[in-house]
């Protein structure tokens, strides 16, 4: 179980670092212990820092000789200068937003490109769960009871492509990925979570 | 302390900046001949890359580490400096120095005052942290270094960290200022107003000119007392003291009945003893002078190498984790890289002589780091390749002893 879920962990940073080009800067916004970071540094040069509220987090990140800002991502994000990085990447933690629309832009002023990922509420499992058994899901995307969980926005694919066209962002890739690696067909039914490369700038 | 601290230490000088020309200060004023007095733990490396200063706050001295002979007790952050700890001597060339206006070996109000013969009392020039480091860097010169592997110190001491990085950044590869700010505040300089008031106010100061009669015992005491009180939490307070009678019961006088009362008498009498009151007044100036916002931060340049390690205390009021915060931001709107840590604590402004192990490990790694993300002990990736077994490699590393 445990390793099932490192594996998908592993899954969704390896198709992160595909969109993150050779020699980037990047910021990593709930970067955790820092995994994604250090995959981003040895595999695509990249120059990363991270914003992450837990101490311990941030203190394996130190350890780790990666630079790390201890705080909440939305007064962290204020303190950069427009444009200081190629990427902002915003790995599950966007659900966790209140402000998602405040924190979608001051991520496209840091940053040209932003990378979203984020678990699919309308994965067929969590539809079953609640179609059938009238519970609140649990899955391994979506691993917290509902009186428990960090998550305070619960979307799908189509909710945040919707968003996406609201707020004018344009999608320059998307990678979807489902009990079995990526998939194509019918992402909001079976992908468990979502990569998404966004940028703000027209075509 | 441990069995495998450095043995017996000795505070060395040296003088600089002899007449006429003498040193030069912010001020405009000179001032020569000068001296620091300093310590140093652990070996310069041959191609002299890993020299590390330790900047002491306001009544700190160049006694770090160790011991001297006739002490009882080890340097002021001997906790973190020795073989092993957070600025392992194994590894690294640990110097402080006492600041230039202090009274602890170095040129000060105390001091004689070549023209006269006397002491300079307020014939003393004001100093700023400008000064301080500009000394220091007489110093680092004359040991033969011309990069310091890192800069690092709390308080007035993370002052000096700051002002190092701005006035000498090529000379700093990391810099870790700790507990300390950007600018004194309005609020950091009143309590220091109503210190010098203290002090000054004390008809035993005679303007300064006190040395033939002793110190205003009375003035730097109370002062050293206001000082105390800001250096702790209420918390830290409720948990030390409470509402602790020293007798058992009220004395229905005004003699000291409670336990606070008496440990902050004690604080501020024995302080008396060992610190000169004209240098608190000189070096609280310094501190309330010091402001290093906006483009006095690092002016005119601009590739900045130096890495930072900011490190703020939860509960210290007086260096607020706000203030931290804000270098965070300079660091970041000049594309400075620096990792930020608020590290939990009750302690107050204390905490950062006193979270030792919280630091230890935050810097032991942090000075190992390289400016690719890389630790010498990092655990690679999973995906890449197999975590390494820490403890076996810093045993190897001849860390664990």
């Amino acid at each position: 179980m445990r390793r099932a879920e490192e594996l998908k962990e592993r899954s969704d940073h390896r198709i992160i670092c595909d969109m993150v080009k050779e020699g980037e800067s990047v910021l990593d916004l709930g970067c955790a212990n820092g995994d994604l970071m250090t995959l981003l540094i040895q595999v695509k040069k990249a120059s990363v820092q991270g914003i992450e509220l837990d101490a311990e987090a941030v203190h394996r990140c130190v350890e780790r000789g990666l630079t790390v800002f201890h705080g909440d991502i939305e007064s962290g994000l204020a303190d950069y200068p427009a444009g200081s990085f190629d990427c902002v990447v915003l790995n599950q933690s966007i659900q966790e937003v209140k402000n998602v629309g405040f924190i979608m832009a001051e991520s496209l002023r840091v940053g040209r490109r932003v990378i979203v990922g984020f678990p699919n509420f309308a994965h067929i499992s969590t539809r079953l769960t609640l179609f059938f058994r009238g519970k609140t899901p649990v899955t391994n995307a979506l691993p917290h009871l509902w009186h428990d969980t960090p998550n305070v926005r619960f979307f799908s694919i189509r909710d945040f492509e919707d968003f996406c066209r609201s707020e004018g962002l344009r999608v320059l890739k998307a990678a979807f990925l489902g009990d079995r690696g990526t998939l194509a067909c019918c992402p909001n039914l079976f992908a468990r979570k979502a990569v998404y490369l966004l940028t703000g700038e027209e075509k | 302390m441990d069995s495998d601290s450095p043995k017996f230490v000795e505070t060395k000088s040296f003088t600089f900046a002899h007449a006429p020309e003498g040193f030069s200060l912010e001020s405009g004023r000179r001032l020569g001949p000068v001296t620091l007095a300093y310590e140093t733990y652990g070996r310069l490396n041959s191609d002299r890359s890993n020299a590390i200063l330790v900047c002491h706050a306001l009544s700190g001295d160049a006694h770090a580490a160790g011991l001297h002979k006739e002490d009882k007790n080890p340097g002021w952050w001997d906790s973190m400096i020795g073989p092993g700890k957070a600025f392992d001597t194994e590894r690294y060339f640990v110097i402080c120095s006492n600041v230039i206006g202090g009274c602890k070996g170095s040129t000060g109000p105390a001091s004689t005052d070549p023209a006269t013969g006397r002491p300079y009392a307020l014939e003393f020039p004001v100093i700023t942290i400008a000064d301080m480091v500009n000394a220091q860097r007489q110093l680092v010169a004359f040991l033969g270094i011309e990069q310091l592997h890192a800069v690092v110190g709390g308080s007035m001491g993370g002052m000096q960290v700051l002002q190092w990085v701005s006035s000498y950044p090529e000379m700093v590869r990391y810099a870790i200022p700790i507990a300390t700010t950007l600018r004194h505040s309005p609020q950091q300089i009143a309590f220091n107003e109503v210190v010098r008031r203290s002090i000054m106010g004390d008809a035993a100061w005679r303007d300064g000119d006190y040395y033939e009669y002793g110190q205003p015992r009375s003035g730097l005491s109370v002062a050293r007392m206001i000082g105390h009180i800001t250096f702790m939490s209420d918390s830290s307070m409720e948990a030390k003291f409470s509402r602790r009678l020293k007798n058992g019961g009220y004395g229905f006088s005004l003699e000291d009945d409670f336990e606070v009362e008496g440990y902050l008498r004690y604080r501020g009498e024995s302080f008396v003893n060992r610190f000169d009151a004209n240098s608190y007044l000189y070096i609280t100036k310094a501190m309330d002078y010091f402001d290093l916002s906006k483009d006095r931060f690092l002016p005119g340049k601009q590739g900045i190498k130096t890495r930072f390690l900011v490190i703020s205390f939860t509960s210290d009021w007086l260096y607020p984790t706000a203030q931290s915060r804000e270098i965070v931001r300079a660091l970041k709107a000049r594309h400075i890289e620096a990792s930020y840590c608020e590290l939990k604590s009750s302690w107050g402004h204390d905490a950062f002589l006193l979270e030792v192990e919280e630091e230890t490990r935050l810097i032991r790694n942090f000075l190992r780091s390289t400016p690719e993300g890389r630790s010498e002990n990092l655990s690679h990736h999973p995906l890449l390749r197999t975590r390494l077994d820490l403890s076996a490699f810093r045993a190897a590393q001849g860390i664990i002893s």
